[in-house]
């Protein structure tokens, strides 16, 4: 079972506290957008055996949404940081970068 | 015969007789007994039958990988069934039986399956029970229901009475067993001021090394692992705790135990079981290792043990299995078993060992103590049937020629050990093949890693492939400092590893075993998985382990292959000519043995099972002979019988009374979610189908929600309080997920925008006063004025009624003139009471939610889970006039411009009316013409909602219906849940009381 912290409350979260909620930063495409877009936006998504960026809710807790970067085949969780943003902070990326040479998720690398 | 000895027995005390019965029989055990070791004492060999042939089975094993001794224990209330007699341990009263057996154990009727076994290999189900197809549902399914599983299952009307309940622990260390390793583990770990908790399985501690001796720090093992314990009691950051097994090993150190609190002592207060859930930041797993069976023909038959556990009855309990065994092995460690046996007595008339040159110090102690030792040789059958009678002996590299028949009623066998890795392997620690001691051990560059991308667990002793003292020691030591980070510089114990020759590889026995040897040679041996069962499956192509272990259930059975699993891997990599790395092992799941559901519910049973949300006005509810329906984690009324009134006429009588005079409806439950701030307008458009940002405050509106998909996801009035502020009433049941949702869009989309919520649903109450003299009792109780002029429909003001303070939303569910009233919660049963008090003179009816469905169903009003079941736009039901075409933009629109969502030919919402007025059953399909490639009848609309109606006196029911909307008039047939019979219903108009709202807008 996880732990994730929550970037908001501090608080070291059990899975049991948290609820998962996706992949993170999908750009939303709403009306006027082709249908490849559309599609895209509702229904591609990465599969990484590796690191991953990933939304989840504090829902047992302060009830804030947040972001993950985790691999997803070794459990290493690089970081937590705020829902507030459309890109990983550049410092976690760095972070993913040294740890993980050559890792590259979506336009993320 | 088996039977206890004269003296001996390391665990028993023979002062302390207690009684017990096996299938009725009355018996006789000593305090320390398992119920395993006190069945042997009484010579009862043979304890089950297996699962497809209906082998007699006896014990294997001495430990929790006995694949055989399963049975039933307790009864009634306390049934259990597929409980392991070598993990049992005995109690005064212990009542067991014997499973999978019919009419009894000595007598089965179901081993007529053996004479077939020809016929019953590998796959013979899939092969079998596939044509002719309609033989499957009638005639196979119920005959292998009928002779599936192995114990009875309680009965439906038990009710355990024990209580179970789950612990939290959160410490630096947890070491999983209790031998020699794990102690030192402990020890060295504990001394580093590390917290630890050291759990082991069973109730006794020393592992292995007790039973084999050996000499640690000048001292016997025994008194080593006494002397330790004592240290690990004086230090106050170490916890221990016997009886507790490590059952799976989760990410981030999540680790389930499983302690058996009370098992041995029924009687005793507390819990019967735990589970703990630890978080440790490091995880030394020291689960030593298990010994192997030799695939030989005939190595079923009662009688036929592993050496240690041999040597366990014995050493342990004082029990000798068999007068006259014979040891065979592949390795020294059997040795032990022969030469204790010729210690206390028994006679052991040869030692098989299936290595050419023999063994080393261990074979030439057996042979001063006049042991007969046969090298290069093996076992090419064992005599008997319900028990061992005696064996024929053969050259290892033969065929299975018999060399010589010997006589005797025990065969110890010794295939090597393999580590026990589950719990390295749960979270995905990986394994090396090491060819010399012929196992699996753990890679320690590959071990599972924690959320700091380290490795949280550590494996030490014989379960890291370690099996001299000396080795397990020192590497237990080693792990046990570097899981504290301990720099000590002490000693790990000093100890000696004996000194042996290596074992050698031996997969079956002889070699070269014909077919008919090879199908008398179990691999498994609850599921009845033999040697030529493997070698079948590689022959038909079944080249992954994993797939060979589902084709031939290998390794499937209780035990979850921890005797079969090596061999059969073995006997398939050899089938395939690979190598046994190259072929791999199956995935190791938790948990490590089962444990009990109780176990797994803790406390939430029963009455706290889940928490039950109640409205103020409940207790009414409860005092007034509601029938209840659970809604989300409500409980609300269905309806109210009167005392003789069945429910259905209960529902009848509460539709007419509201609308011929006066209904009131406890409706707390709806969601009240408070939307405000200066984006909250524009944040509902987004959100609702249609235009929120142009209500004017005062005014109500029922809206739409889409999730993005553009499927119909929720509905309610909303009331826009003043410029800022908005209240979304939601479903019953989507209260919090439609909050959540909200919240979702508002913290990751739109972060910038104005918007604060709150779900204020439980701090209301809430009462729909409906009919025709709602406005005469809400005018009786007076305050506010509730007049047309006041309050037209779908506004709402706020005030007083009766004194309470009020918010009045004139809006209606029922067609009828209806408000539903807001008061604080805490005040709602009051104003409950002084409604029903004021509304006497006009026959107030308190009505529950069928009266509810049934009214608004009269109107066409949809219902979010009957019209809607996440794959309807809001388009299918005719809700066009609350879609906004001004929007450019809401959750869905986008998705609903898709082609099939656009496509005129979807099924649409009509009502419907039967030819005869009968009620069409719900969730009916109408059939259309022809059949689709399944050859099923091609449908062409399905009934959503359907009822009777006491207004109309006939049945009515809303559906969708290909192209409904314009096929009004036309009758289609809808098939009955038999499949056979036609109910033709005509399409009308789903409105079919009060098209005009005459009765709610006056």
């Amino acid at each position: 079972m996880l732990i994730l912290q929550c970037p908001y409350c501090g608080v070291m979260a059990d899975e049991t506290e948290l609820h998962a909620g996706g992949e993170a930063h999908i750009k939303r495409f709403g009306p006027g957008s082709s249908d490849e877009e559309f599609e895209g936006y509702m229904f591609g998504r990465e599969n990484p055996k590796g690191v991953h960026f990933e939304r989840w809710r504090h829902v047992n807790g302060c009830g804030k949404w947040f972001h993950a970067a985790r691999d997803t085949n070794t459990m290493e969780v690089f970081g937590t940081y705020t829902a507030q943003t459309s890109t990983p902070p550049e410092d976690l990326l760095a972070q993913i970068r040294d740890k993980r040479p050559g890792f590259k998720w979506r336009e993320f690398s | 015969m088996s039977t206890r000895l004269a003296s001996g027995g390391r665990l028993t005390n023979r002062s302390k007789q207690i009684e017990f019965s096996f299938d009725g029989k009355r018996l006789t055990g000593f305090e320390g007994d398992t119920l395993a070791s006190a069945l042997l004492a009484n010579d009862q060999m043979m304890l089950g039958r297996s699962f497809k042939y209906h082998r007699p089975r006896g014990l294997v094993a001495s430990g929790s990988e006995e694949p055989n001794a399963l049975v039933n224990l307790g009864k009634g209330d306390t049934h259990e069934p597929n409980q392991r007699a070598t993990t049992t341990e005995l109690f005064s009263g212990l009542e067991a039986t014997s499973q999978n057996h019919w009419p009894n154990l000595d007598m089965d009727i179901g081993a007529v399956n053996g004479l077939f076994s020809r016929f019953l290999t590998a796959g013979f189900y899939y092969k079998m029970f596939i044509h002719p197809r309609p033989f499957w549902k009638h005639i196979y399914e119920p005959f292998i229901r009928q002779s599936a599983g192995l114990g009875k299952a309680p009965k439906a009307e038990a009710r355990d009475p024990d209580t179970y309940e789950h612990f939290y622990a959160y410490v630096d260390v947890l070491v999983i067993g209790g031998g020699v390793a794990g102690l030192q583990a402990a020890k060295a770990a504990g001394e580093a001021g590390a917290k630890v908790l050291l759990v082991e399985q069973t109730a006794h501690w020393g592992g292995r090394a007790v039973v084999d001796g050996g000499t640690i720090d000048g001292m016997e093992a025994e008194e080593w692992v006494k002397t330790t314990l004592e240290a690990l009691g004086k230090m106050d950051n170490v916890q221990v705790r016997s009886r507790t097994m490590g059952a799976g090993v989760y990410d981030h150190g999540y680790i389930l135990c499983y302690e058996r609190v009370r098992d041995h002592a029924p009687l005793a207060g507390g819990p019967r079981h735990r589970m703990w859930k630890v978080r440790a930041k490091q995880t030394v797993t020291a689960t030593g290792a298990i010994e192997r069976p030799l695939s030989f023909a005939g190595n079923d038959i009662p009688g036929v043990m592993l050496a240690s556990a041999v040597r366990d009855y014995v050493v342990n309990y004082g029990v000798s299995v068999g007068d006259r065994t014979v040891v065979v092995t592949n390795n020294d460690d059997a040795y032990r078993t022969a030469i204790a046996l010729k210690k206390a007595g028994m006679d052991v008339p040869v030692i098989v060992d299936a290595r050419q040159m023999g063994g080393g110090a261990l074979m030439d102690e057996a042979k001063a103590l006049g042991i007969r030792v046969e090298t290069g040789r093996g076992i090419a059958k064992v005599k008997g049937g319900k028990r061992v009678t005696g064996v024929t002996i053969c050259n290892q590299q033969g065929e299975g020629a018999m060399i010589e028949e010997i006589a005797c009623d025990c065969v110890a066998m010794s295939g090597g050990w393999s580590p026990v890795v589950h719990l390295w392997s749960h979270c995905g620690g990986k394994l090396n093949w090491d060819d010399a001691q012929a196992m699996f051990r753990p890679d320690h560059d590959r071990a599972p890693t924690s959320h700091d991308g380290k490795p949280f667990v550590t494996v030490a002793g014989s379960a890291n492939g370690y099996l001299g003292l000396k080795d397990v020691l020192e590497d237990a030591d080693t792990a046990g400092k570097s899981v504290s980070g301990s720099s000590a510089m002490t000693d790990a114990p000093k100890a000696e590893n004996a000194e042996e020759k290596p074992l050698e590889p031996v997969w079956l026995m002889p070699q070269g075993a014909s077919y008919d040897l090879r199908m008398k040679a179990w691999l498994d041996y609850q599921n009845d998985v033999k040697v030529s069962d493997v070698q079948l499956a590689a022959r038909e192509g079944y080249e992954s382990v994993e797939h060979t272990k589902r084709y031939t259930t290998l390794g499937m059975a209780t035990d979850q292959g921890k005797l079969s699993n090596i061999n059969g891997l073995a006997t398939l990599s050899n089938a395939l000519n690979e190598a046994i790395p190259q072929v791999g092992t199956t995935t190791f799941r938790p948990p490590y043995t089962p444990f009990s559901m109780g176990a797994i519910a803790g406390e939430a049973r029963g009455d706290i099972f889940q928490p039950i949300r109640k409205t103020p006005m409940h207790q009414w509810h409860m005092d007034n002979g509601a029938e209840f329906e659970p809604v989300g984690h409500w409980r609300r009324p269905y309806c109210f019988p009167k005392a003789g009134e069945s429910k259905h006429d209960a529902v009848m009588r509460e539709v007419r009374a509201t609308r011929d005079s006066l209904g009131l409806l406890d409706a707390s439950t709806l969601g009240k979610i408070i939307v405000k701030g200066s984006d909250a307008g524009k944040f509902l458009d987004m959100l609702y189908t249609n235009m929120m940002s142009t209500l004017k405050p005062g005014k109500c509106r029922y809206g739409l929600m889409c999730n993005e998909n553009g499927f119909l996801s929720d509905d309610g009035v909303v009331a826009r309080i003043d410029e800022d502020t908005f209240l979304c009433h939601t479903t019953t049941g989507g209260a919090d997920r439609i909050h959540a949702h909200m919240e979702e869009w508002l913290q990751t989309e739109w972060w910038d925008w104005k918007v604060y919520t709150a779900n204020v649903t439980e701090q209301y109450a809430q009462v729909a006063v409906v009919g025709p003299n709602a406005r005469k009792v809400l005018e009786k109780l007076g305050g506010m004025d509730v007049s047309k002029e006041a309050i037209a429909f779908m506004e709402w003001k706020d005030g007083t009624l009766g004194g309470y303070n009020a918010r009045v939303y004139r809006i209606s569910f029922s067609g009828e003139l209806s408000y539903e009233i807001a008061v604080p919660a805490n005040q709602g049963r009051d104003f409950w009471d002084a409604l029903l008090e004021a509304g006497a003179e006009f026959n107030v009816t308190p009505y529950g939610t069928e009266a509810l469905h049934i009214m608004r169903a009269e109107k066409g009003f949809i219902m979010i889970g009957d019209e809607t079941d996440g794959t309807i736009i809001p388009q299918d039901l005719g809700l066009h006039w609350a879609i906004s075409k001004k929007k450019e933009d809401y959750l869905g629109k986008r998705a609903q411009e898709r082609l099939h969502m656009a496509d005129p030919n979807r099924w649409q919402l009509v009502g419907l009316e039967t030819l005869d007025g009968s009620v069409l059953p719900d969730g009916a399909y109408a059939v259309g013409e022809g059949y689709n490639a399944n050859k099923q009848r091609n449908t062409q609309g399905r009934v959503t909602s359907t009822y009777y109606s006491p207004t109309l006196n006939k049945g009515i029911a809303m559906g969708i219906v290909h192209n409904g909307p314009n096929r009004m008039g036309e009758d289609i047939p809808f098939m009955a849940v038999d499949g056979e019979t036609i109910i033709r219903a005509k399409i009308v108009n789903p409105v079919f009381f009060d098209p005009e709202g005459a009765k709610q807008n006056v």
